[in-house]
């Protein structure tokens, strides 16, 4: 009863009419930018952060979780139409979803993506609320080593389920973490990497960073594609699903939320390894696995349903440990430290309201975008339709304000524009900037625990493996590692990151 | 030997130039030990961590890798003039106003297009410093300046 009333209060804070605007705004907003090819939900995010902050906490997450859906249905609307995936978990959608288009059934294909995203959503806010009380009494006990270790297993899990060189990432992770150092040290209070810059006190923003990784840097690569587009000419019509479609989907939609649920809530998990892996799934539960790929709705329902449950159940981890398991995440942890709340398990009892709030919007986030987005999906096609060198000066100008607005300082702004040159670089050299993102944040927070940790066992550092829990977590790291290194499972990994 | 792989090579040598930089960094600070650590202490041996890495990495690039694998093709002008158009924004926003630093910014990174046409670019600009007016300026009231500072009234 004790979820009832919890959710209860959810309603009463996420349907207050100012926070619906916000979660309306966020999810037009959201697809706006999410619809345009290229630019992805993580990107999405990084350029929106800034108009959230003159927001108070609550609605600025809901305003952000209602843009990252926005930004994910926009997503799937490009793959469908346009063939160009925003980002990596909208590229299994593209396979079935970009042909049944080409047959003519594109509406059938965004409306199936709606609503399974829509049912998905409900069931995995019903997991979200299910878990989070349990896990985070669970994670009350925790000491620093626990926490240290914790953090050693998130970071090496997002790694070994993430696509690329291991090695490369595992560096990705401690460049970030060190970028995480710069500014004040809260033990000591001395400046570390600050170069005497007095904008570096308080370290690198999170929002210049995010910024220029995903935001300039991405607009820098698409300018640089110059990639020919074929949208369909033809009229989009008929939102409107059969039955025999309805009949053929509505079982890939259960399989598909029931696999994001589950891979949602592992650390690395989320969205990418939920949709591909629910794809995968559903070839092999199909009798003729060969329509796959020439337009099969069950092609475009599973995955698409997957990625959403996967979506909402990795904020678990998040909202209960203090762990972001993937980018976006990262991104939502970035935002709510900004507004001065600390993810973990204090959120729920600290900030009732907040955390309820931010879970019952998601599911509103998703009736919105099935009520208000379906219906303009002309809208978006339209937009698809502006060629790209008149969006992106538009999307520069939006940034470098945005950026501006943060703090009324131009630092920031220039700053942004050495990290875009970052991520340029790190783009050419094929290094993910993912693990970077999720080692700043976590960084600042795995040192104090580690130095917590240290202090208490008098510099004993076996109390991170005597210490049952912090084992467990260890063991668990290393078991991934060697699973991963291991000839066959390797071979498997790349193959399966090849198919995308 | 050879560079087999140049991407893994540049990427330990970006490691190891990141990795010995944030070591010696760290010596000036207090490193302290483990049992109190000072704000050296982290960054440090996570320097020597990516150090390694780097090294492991480069190496591989030289030796372990098979076959050989393509350097990074560079473009120079959509990187150089998008960058360059956010830093002179920045630099141009306080003298130049929020119009002016718009003007400039839209103009110079339309040019990392190939399919750059004066016309259009301004064009582009004016109706993006309307939407801007009128978004930024009359709506959320948004505290910049708007006008050049040797256009604006003094008051």
């Amino acid at each position: 009863m004790e979820l009832i009333a919890n959710l209860a209060l959810g309603f009463q804070t996420a349907v207050s009419p100012m926070n619906l605007v916000y979660c309306l705004a966020g999810a037009l907003i959201g697809t706006l930018i999410g619809v345009l090819p290229g630019i992805g939900p993580v990107q999405t995010l990084a350029i929106l952060l800034p108009t959230t902050f003159s927001l108070p906490p609550v609605s600025a997450l809901i305003m952000l979780s209602g843009i990252y859906y926005g930004a994910q249905y926009g997503g799937s609307t490009t793959s469908i139409l346009v063939n160009v995936p925003g980002e990596a978990s909208s590229v299994v959608t593209c396979l079935d979803g970009y042909q049944m288009a080409r047959q003519g059934r594109a509406g059938a294909a965004l409306t199936i993506s709606a609503l399974g995203s829509f049912f998905a959503g409900c069931f995995a806010t019903v997991v979200l609320a299910v878990l989070a009380v349990p896990l985070s009494e669970f994670a009350f006990k925790f000491g620093s080593a626990e926490y240290f270790s914790l953090m050693v297993f998130g970071l090496i899990g997002s790694i070994v389920l993430a696509s690329g060189s291991m090695l490369k990432a595992v560096g990705m992770i401690i460049l970030g973490l060190l970028l995480g150092m710069v500014g004040t040290d809260v033990t000591s209070g001395v400046q570390r990497f600050a170069f005497g810059i007095p904008e570096l006190a308080d370290g690198i923003g999170f929002v210049s960073l995010a910024m220029g990784l995903f935001g300039i840097c991405d607009i820098i690569n698409s300018i640089e594609k110059q990639e020919k587009r074929d949208i369909l000419k033809q009229k989009l019509t008929g939102l409107w699903l059969s039955m025999a479609d309805l009949k053929a989907a509505a079982p890939a939609v259960l399989r598909g939320t029931l696999c994001g649920s589950l891979l949602g809530i592992l650390p690395g998990g989320g969205a990418i390894l939920s949709s591909f892996t629910a794809y995968m799934l559903e070839k092999k539960c199909s009798r003729n696995p060969e329509s796959f790929g020439k337009g099969n709705i069950r092609g475009v329902a599973a995955p698409e349903s997957a990625n959403n449950a996967a979506a909402q159940t990795s904020f678990v981890p998040l909202l209960t440990l203090g762990i972001p398991p993937n980018v976006v995440l990262a991104m939502m942890a970035g935002a709510m430290m900004i507004h001065g709340i600390q993810p973990g398990p204090r959120v729920i009892t600290s900030n009732p309201d907040l955390f309820w709030g931010v879970i019952v919007s998601m599911w509103v986030g998703n009736a919105i975008l099935v009520l208000l987005n379906l219906p303009l999906v002309g809208i978006w096609v339209r937009l698809l339709s502006v060629p790209f060198r008149l969006l992106y000066p538009a999307i520069l100008v939006f940034c470098c304000i945005g950026l501006y607005s943060v703090n009324n300082n131009t630092f920031d702004i220039g700053l942004t524009a050495l990290c875009g040159l970052l991520g340029y670089i790190l783009h050419k050299l094929e290094c993910e900037p993912a693990p970077l993102i999720l080692g700043f944040i976590l960084g600042p927070m795995m040192e104090e625990n580690l130095r917590r940790g240290m202090l208490l066992s008098r510099g004993d550092p076996s109390v991170f493996f005597t210490r049952p829990l912090s084992l467990t977590f260890l063991v668990l790291a290393a078991a991934m590692l060697v699973v991963v290194a291991l000839p066959n499972i390797r071979r498997g990994r790349e193959k399966a990151f090849k198919e995308e | 030997m050879r560079i087999r792989h140049p991407k893994d090579f540049l990427t330990g040598v970006m490691f190891v130039f990141f990795g010995t930089a944030a070591m010696v960094l760290s010596m000036g600070l207090t490193i302290g030990k483990a049992a109190k650590m000072g704000p050296g202490y982290f960054p440090f041996v996570l320097g020597g961590f990516l150090t390694a890495l780097g090294v492991l990495i480069l190496l591989r690039s030289l030796l372990w890798t098979a076959g050989l694998h393509a350097w990074p093709v560079l473009h120079f002008k959509p990187p150089a003039l998008v960058l360059s158009s956010v830093v002179l924004f920045a630099l141009l926003l306080r003298p130049l106003g929020l119009m002016g630093a718009t003007l400039v910014l839209v103009i110079v990174c339309s040019r990392a297009s190939h399919e750059f046409q004066w016309k259009e670019a301004l064009l582009n600009a004016t109706v993006l410093i309307l939407i801007v007016l009128v978004v930024f300026v009359y709506f959320l009231e948004f505290q910049v300046p708007v006008w050049p500072s040797f256009l604006a009234p003094h008051a």
